[in-house]
């Protein structure tokens, strides 16, 4: 028998490139080799159902397809080296593990800043079992501090006041979610928070965490002392492709591919999805992107199964290259935030509805016309918005 | 003919599903969640892009 096609990583995207593997005529073994315990389960509920109590983990195991039925499932393995042209990859334990083709579903981890003082009770937020430690520990009244202003850290602060948290945000940047949202929406978003109680503290860090042994506060930059019971860190994430050192591969920020999502030079039939993968979109042409959204996964797995299925049969890809549009949604008290595109590289904001500190419409423009839209409690009014998004490709 | 149902407690009232199959999918006025509950079998692939794309996976389909 042939060795496996073996997906590293098992989470969403090697869920959804198995089962395109499978649509597309791959009848051979499929194993994954995960490093959490868990079969694929869905992360967003993770920062908001989750820690507000309203959703148990038992409910966030993605459904399973007929087609997927006689995947191998290999949970708690850590891959760790890999020598793609010899078709091998080695595990913590020190096994080896054989492959005719190789799917890169592994992911991302929080970004940890190196911050003096104890560094027991610093807190991030990933997994299932880092959900239900903060939930565990988070209850009314108690000090939460975050830092970071991005989606993780903004989601858990809204939470944590629903919950009746006091909470401090923390951030370098000069509004919460502006990289996302830009300058203006940003301070609207800031408002909105603020509204709600959370004070900020921007365009600064933590100089030091306090306390004996557990973290029981932090020093700023600008010397204020916040005393804090929890504290999160939210600050970014950092691509896990350390075991593919070694072969030659473009690893700067993610694994390089293709238009069609295979990897840049690699030896062997491979593909790269979800948040680990830095690829091109034909809808927004110039350098390649690493997305973090929620809608990556599913979309890549799409092409990339129907892509590897194609290698493995001796063929080329053909048909459209990976043609995308991301969006992302995000719900922080009474805003319901939808966005299509890539407004995060505009140069041009045009608010078009509304006020940015409350329901709203955003265009988001560069050189080559209208890249994104974002719309605050208005997602059934983005259809035309995503029709013209979707039409840059055509 | 596929049956298309919506676990309503657990959807949250994103609209994803809209954008997969608009014509089956929509928010109504309030932006809540209205759908007709059959479709051909030709919509297949439109309504499991639907399905996958529900970031609360709040929706099942049954062909009979």
């Amino acid at each position: 028998m042939s060795a496996p096609v073996v997906v590293v990583g098992a989470g969403l995207s090697a869920l959804r490139t198995a089962e395109s593997l499978r649509k597309n005529g791959y009848d051979g073994p499929i194993r994954v080799l995960g490093e959490e315990p868990h079969l694929p389960y869905n992360r967003p509920p993770l920062s908001k159902q989750v820690l507000a109590g309203g959703i148990e983990v038992e409910e966030l195991a993605f459904p399973m397809r007929a087609s997927v039925s006689d995947v191998d499932w290999n949970l708690g393995v850590e891959v760790v080296r890999s020598d793609l042209a010899a078709g091998i990859l080695t595990t913590a334990d020190n096994r080896t593990i054989p492959m005719s083709a190789l799917v890169v579903a592994s992911g991302i981890r929080p970004r940890q800043l190196p911050i003096p003082g104890p560094q027991k009770g610093r807190l991030l937020l990933r997994t299932i079992e880092d959900a239900l430690h903060v939930r565990g520990r988070m209850s009314a009244g108690i000090r939460l501090g975050i830092l970071g202003s991005g989606f993780i850290g903004c989601e858990v602060a809204a939470t944590a006041r629903g919950l009746g948290c006091e909470v401090d945000i923390v951030s370098l940047d000069s509004e919460p979610m502006i990289r996302p949202l830009g300058p203006d929406l940003g301070a609207g978003m800031r408002t909105h928070h603020e509204q709600h109680g959370v004070r900020f503290h921007l365009g600064r860090t933590i100089s030091q965490f306090t306390g004996d042994d557990q973290v029981t506060g932090a020093i700023l930059d600008d010397g204020t002392h916040l005393e804090t019971d929890l504290m999160i860190e939210a600050v970014g994430s950092v691509a896990n492709t350390e075991w593919l050192d070694g072969n030659d591969l473009d690893l700067g920020n993610g694994v390089l591919t293709d238009g069609y999502l295979s990897v840049v030079h690699s030896p062997i039939p491979a593909v790269a999805v979800g948040d680990v993968a830095r690829h091109p979109n034909a809808l927004f042409p110039g350098e390649p992107l690493r997305i973090e959204h929620w809608s990556m996964p599913t979309d890549m797995g799409k092409l990339a199964g129907k892509t590897l299925a194609a290698l493995l049969a001796g063929k080329k890809p053909e048909g459209s290259p990976f043609t995308s549009l991301p969006s992302f949604w995000s719900d922080q008290y009474t805003w319901n935030i939808q966005s299509f595109g890539i407004p995060g590289a505009a140069s041009e904001y045009r608010l078009v509805e509304g006020t940015y500190d409350g329901d709203c419409i955003v265009e988001y423009h560069d050189s080559s016309g209208l890249i994104g839209v974002i719309g605050v409690n208005r997602t059934a009014e983005l259809l035309p918005y995503r029709r013209r998004l979707l039409a840059r490709y055509s | 003919m596929i049956s298309i149902s919506v676990d309503t407690n657990t959807c949250s009232n994103y609209g994803q599903c809209c954008f997969e199959a608009e014509d089956i999918f929509s928010l109504d006025d309030k932006g809540v969640l209205q759908f007709i509950p059959q479709a051909d079998d030709s919509r297949l692939e439109e309504l499991e892009n639907a399905a996958d794309a529900c970031p609360m996976q709040a929706i099942s389909l049954t062909q009979s």
